[in-house]
């Protein structure tokens, strides 16, 4: 039996302050060989942080990191076998798109015959061949982005950062991108980190994901995971959108004390006299806004009990007919989509 | 009941009744005057009184002095820069493009650590002291400094005192007993003329050099870094060639600074004069306007060849 490969990238309670800010708070995680694993979080929760910790940019204060099993403390990056995409592509402007290409094996004097031969290939792998004479300053954005890609690509690093690699791109080329980003990434069969702001980025994309919060893991796991059962009242508001019923509600609605959260697309609006089956919940309110947005419509329901839920209701199909603000509304659903909060 | 109450400002034909008002709104649909409006007395400027005057220079290179009445020709001809090319005149174009050239490449060295460690390394606070030291000499007279750097490297001056104090007056001796740059004392070297043109334009070498430096993101010396790059390889290969056109602006200043002066050496050095010396001697005293001219075109001329050489190294490609 082969012995298990050690894991890409391995945090053991790692911290990083800067002057008073705890940019990450002894935080520890895996990230296994050949894994998309994204770290989603708002900005200043320390994803960054972490990523150029891996990058070796920065030096942890406390913790140990490993890259395959082999601790990089005091190693700076240009001997780490990780390459970074950056958030700002971070081109060279007097260099050919070739050239940026190029860099990392003139760095490392390889023959220009075959550093011209890789770059090329690299290039019509990112879908660029024939661009390499240009300035990075005559490209597209995303075009930009393609050139940063390869030229981390061409060292055949063992991890790849990527620092919100699609945050400058507009939506329909973000959703291109996306797609085109997993496919090479399976193709390459190289472990990504990927850092991201973008839930849905986050959830698209990665095997397994990080939601962090203030420095600190909120939650890991796979995005159906995360989504499904969120773990903390941060990861129900961050991840989605997510009713958060406090302990107090949580009483008056179903007789326990115990914070939940549920996703609105798990409440239906339902007739007044509607039976409720076994083991479903039901409460009744006032609609006080309907957003339509194509899809679905999106209703928040004042309850008797207090509070405010969101339904979300998809259009066509079963949906009823639409209803407008001030009507009367009952909400049902199942207890077991529940996912109670810590 | 609404509660935004309706715009009161005047729409349509109403809003133009005050001349400020049409003024504005003749501005406003015609760009291209307001353009012209803004532009012409600077264009004016630069055309009359700068072109202008270089032009008139250029002019006046090509007339002569005739030898017997020390009147001057209105004839074109290439007399004057014949004369130019006399040994004595030759000599002065040589000693000051030297001297020019080392001022310039010492300025560089000494600028170069100085603004990088302002904008990489020192704090906000550090910086704004740094700026403050830099242009601060900036603020005084020129006059007063050059005497006092006159004084400073006076036989009797400071420099020789600290010398003799920390045992190191043979090494002075030394440095002044070499050939060329020597003299009896720093003040009366041309060495000593060297320090107080250093000492006089390393602000202008300083503040491009910083103001390129900013412009270098943090992310591409990263970048460099993350694909292999030791700091050595990522200076030469990264930093300096987006740093060379700062180099090259100061370069301009610090170059052309000294070609042009009379003040410094004239006060500090040796007897022998630079070209700056030498046109203020003809174009006065010796009321040979036409060889003032010329010489004046020398430093226009070497300027144009520093600068194109610069553009073929590609020392604008960056910009």
């Amino acid at each position: 039996m082969a012995p298990a490969l050690p894991a890409a990238v391995r945090f053991s309670g790692v911290s990083r302050s800067f002057g008073d800010v705890r940019a990450i708070d002894r935080v520890s995680f895996d990230v296994a060989d050949g894994e998309f694993f994204a770290l989603l979080g708002p900005s200043g929760s320390g994803k960054t942080t972490c990523l150029r910790l891996i990058a070796g940019f920065e030096q942890p204060d406390a913790g140990t990191i490993e890259i395959y099993g082999e601790s990089v403390a005091g190693v700076p990056p240009y001997e780490r076998n990780v390459n970074t995409v950056f958030q700002d592509y971070a081109l060279f402007p007097h260099m050919t798109v070739a050239e940026n290409v190029e860099y990392g094996l003139m760095i490392r004097k390889v023959p220009p015959a075959e550093r011209r031969r890789r770059a090329g290939e690299m290039l019509e792998m990112v879908k660029l061949a024939g661009l390499g004479d240009r300035r990075p300053i005559q490209l597209s954005g995303g075009q930009r982005q393609r050139v940063a890609l390869a030229r981390a690509l061409i060292n055949r690093p063992r991890v790849l950062l990527l620092d919100e690699p699609l945050g400058a791109l507009d939506l329909k080329l973000r959703e291109q991108m996306q797609v085109e980003l997993k496919g090479l990434q399976r193709q390459v069969g190289i472990t990504f980190i990927y850092v991201t702001h973008d839930q849905g980025e986050a959830l698209s994309m990665s095997d397994r994901l990080i939601v962090f919060d203030h420095g600190r893991i909120e939650q890991i796991g796979p995005p159906a995971e995360i989504y499904e059962r969120p773990a903390t009242t941060f990861v129900a508001g961050f991840v989605g959108v997510s009713n958060v019923v406090d302990a107090e509600l949580a009483r008056r609605l179903t007789g326990t004390a115990q914070a939940f959260s549920i996703r609105p697309e798990r409440i239906r609006l339902v007739e007044d006299a509607a039976p409720i089956g076994d083991g479903a919940l039901s409460a009744k309110g006032v609609i006080v806004a309907a957003v339509y947005l194509g899809a679905a419509t999106r209703y928040t329901v004042q309850l008797a009990a207090g509070g405010q839920l969101l339904v979300l209701e998809q259009s066509g199909g079963e949906a009823g007919p639409a209803r407008a603000t001030g009507e009367p509304a009952r909400l049902t659903w199942l207890r077991r989509h529940h996912q109670p909060l810590r | 009941m609404n509660p935004v109450a309706p715009s009161t400002l005047p729409v349509g034909p109403e809003a133009s009744r005050s001349p400020l008002h049409r003024l504005s709104t003749v501005l406003y649909l015609r760009p291209t005057l307001l353009l012209m409006l803004l532009l012409g007395p600077p264009l004016l400027w630069l055309g009359v009184i700068y072109l202008g005057a270089l032009a008139a220079l250029l002019v006046q290179s090509f007339f002569y002095i005739d030898d017997y009445s020390g009147v001057v020709v209105r004839r074109l001809s290439l007399a004057t820069y014949g004369e130019l090319l006399t040994a004595a005149n030759l000599d002065i174009v040589v000693r000051t493009t030297v001297m020019a050239s080392a001022v310039t490449v010492a300025a560089a060295l000494l600028a170069f650590p100085l603004a990088y460690f302002m904008v990489r390394r020192a704090s906000l606070r550090l910086k704004a002291i740094l700026y403050l030291g830099v242009v601060l000499p900036l603020w005084s007279s020129y006059l007063v400094r050059v005497y006092s750097w006159k004084l400073i490297l006076a036989k009797e001056g400071i420099v020789t005192w600290l010398a003799e104090r920390l045992g190191l007056g043979w090494l002075l001796e030394a440095v002044l007993a070499l050939p060329g740059v020597g003299g009896p004392s720093l003040s009366t070297a041309y060495l000593g003329t060297f320090l107080v043109f250093l000492y006089m334009w390393l602000p202008f070498m300083v503040l491009p050099i910083v103001a390129a430096l900013e412009r270098v993101p943090r992310s591409l010396l990263e970048a460099s870094a993350d694909l292999g790059a030791r700091p050595a390889q990522t200076f030469r290969r990264v930093i300096a060639p987006l740093v060379v056109p700062g180099v090259v602006a100061g370069s301009i200043f610090t170059f052309s600074l000294t070609l042009g002066d009379y003040i410094i050496p004239g006060i500090i050095g040796g007897s022998q004069p630079f070209i700056g010396q030498a046109v203020y001697q003809h174009q006065g005293t010796a009321g040979n306007i036409p060889l003032a001219a010329a010489l004046t075109v020398v430093p226009i001329a070497i300027m144009a060849v520093y600068l194109t050489m610069a553009r073929r190294l590609g020392a604008f490609e960056a910009l």
